[in-house]
């Protein structure tokens, strides 16, 4: 128990500097709101924008769905297509030269442009938000596995074909749990991505979501309303990279053994 | 019958000559070690034991019968422990077991009776970063042994370790073999550990590799803690001097 409590402590202290900053840089703007007496049309108060939040918390949470929806749905759809070409990939390597151009120019492709075009061809829709959530987020991770099985020792896998171990056994025993620690990082980049992309799709056309309160609340000058939206989907990612760090902490529990020496 | 036998193996690779005719046996039980100086080819020819490469000529029998792809003779002991960092220490061992399609409970089962004579007790659940080296090396030693095929092949699987451990492991491994009597290939290019552990020992040229030499050591174990008789120790300098003058540099 004493171990538990001293843990928790050394957690919120080395939090605190991270807790301070943000209070600081937020007492600033409280501050200089008070003080300057800027309209809040132009620049609200951080106090009204919590205020806003808990005004419309009906309307946000009504609108917070959609987005997550589409994020975490485009995500899974970005994350199964990384991880099937990352397996193709492994064993068919002419495949990498033969793709590899293309991911690379598409991640050339300039979203302001390119998220008109999917919602004009596919609607207002689920599919044009996966689509462009799989298309910001798809390649951080195909690098991460690719690079990853990449990375396995070769003396492991001399190893394992000594013991009678086929090409998939290889692959399953060694390449796939070498590339975890890759996949992981990888991962992390991907998902603070995923939320900022499906609002974006949103915000070029949707029923629903987060952009469009984002779009409603810049067309009626409501840069509270808007920064509470914007709260909202930091907020989302935030969760969102939690959940990935925790499922890394469970997946690579090994590594923690190991920096415990 | 010989455990394992060589006859006028020749080996190219990208139209060099690797090995040039080279024959050896190893008998039932017996201690063999393969001495040689750095890229002579010892490497290559473990990686035609494994089933990696397959010789231009020549003739591998295990046992009696002809190598082929199947026949799986060999436990193979890496240069560095080539342990797995995700792998608890038991599922380490047992990775063999599991790679001829032993479930996992059952080969746990079977590997944990054999962690005391290791030194490994209470280490099953430990991962390798958790263990010294000496410990990985055992760790990765009894990961050959499971497999309980009928040929021990070891890469110089004490040169990754610093010298204090070196020392204590070859003692340990020598106890072990005087009790076990595993059938056992040791490549390496230590003169002493070489002498200390085999029962016989040939000697490879550089590149393209041949037999200039081949050697029994006659001395009774253990012979590592003892003073070495001086037959030894005239074994170790003809030993030393084969490989320096012969080999060239």
């Amino acid at each position: 128990m004493p171990s538990l409590l001293l843990k928790t402590s050394t957690r919120i202290r080395q939090g605190l500097p991270a807790i301070l900053s943000v209070a600081a840089a937020l007492a600033a703007w409280e501050i200089y709101v008070l003080v300057s007496g800027v309209s809040a049309l132009v620049l609200p108060a951080p106090s009204r924008v919590i205020g806003q939040i808990a005004a419309n918390r009906e309307l946000l949470w009504a609108n917070t769905l959609p987005t997550l929806q589409a994020t975490l749905t485009g995500f899974a759809f970005s994350l199964t297509l990384a991880f099937t070409l990352s397996v193709l990939i492994d064993f068919v390597p002419r495949l990498r030269r033969a793709l590899f151009p293309v991911f690379v120019i598409s991640q050339t492709l300039p979203l302001v442009a390119i998220a008109p075009l999917v919602v004009l061809w596919f609607g207002f829709g689920l599919t044009p938000k996966i689509l462009l959530v799989a298309l910001v987020t798809f390649f951080p991770m195909l690098i991460a596995l690719v690079d990853g099985y990449e990375s396995t020792e070769p003396e492991i896998e001399a190893l394992l074909g000594s013991m009678g171990a086929s090409r998939v056994g290889i692959f399953r025993r060694a390449r796939f749990p070498s590339a975890m620690p890759y996949f992981f990082a990888g991962l992390r980049i991907s998902i603070t991505y995923a939320v900022v992309a499906a609002i974006f799709a949103e915000y070029v056309g949707a029923r629903a979501g987060l952009g469009i309160v984002i779009l409603n609340a810049k067309n009626s000058f409501r840069p509270d309303l808007m920064l509470a939206a914007v709260v909202i989907s930091s907020a989302l990612t935030l969760a969102l990279f939690g959940a990935t760090a925790l499922m890394q902490w469970i997946v690579l529990g090994w590594r923690q053994a190991g920096a415990g020496r | 019958m010989s455990a394992l036998e060589l006859s006028k193996i020749c080996l190219s690779l990208g139209g060099i000559p690797v090995l040039d005719s080279v024959s050896m046996h190893v008998a039932q039980g017996e201690f063999v070690s393969i001495l040689g100086p750095s890229g002579c080819g010892k490497s290559s020819l473990l990686r035609l034991l494994t089933g990696a490469l397959t010789p231009d000529r020549g003739e591998i029998r295990v046992g009696g019968a002809p190598l082929d792809e199947r026949s799986r003779a060999f436990a193979f002991m890496p240069q560095r422990d080539a342990l797995m960092p995700w792998r608890r220490i038991i599922d380490n061992v047992i990775l063999g077991l599991e790679v001829q399609g032993l479930g996992r409970m059952e080969a746990r089962a079977k590997v944990r009776p054999l962690f005391a004579a290791f030194g490994l007790e209470g280490f099953e659940q430990h991962y390798p970063a958790q263990l010294s080296g000496g410990m990985r090396q055992r760790a990765a030693l009894m990961r050959t042994i499971v497999q309980d095929r009928p040929v021990q092949l070891l890469d110089e699987p004490f040169g990754a370790l610093d010298a204090l451990t070196r020392a204590g492991m070859q003692r340990w491994l020598e106890s072990r073999f005087k009790d076990a009597h595993w059938t056992t290939v040791l490549v390496t290019h230590d003169v002493r550990e070489a002498v200390a552990l085999s029962d016989r020992i040939y000697v490879l040229s550089p590149r393209p590799a041949r037999i200039i030499a081949e050697f029994e050591v006659p001395d009774r174990r253990p012979r590592l803690g003892a003073t070495l008789s001086p037959r030894a120790i005239r074994l170790e300098a003809e030993l030393l001097d084969t490989l320096l003058t012969e080999t060239g540099d």
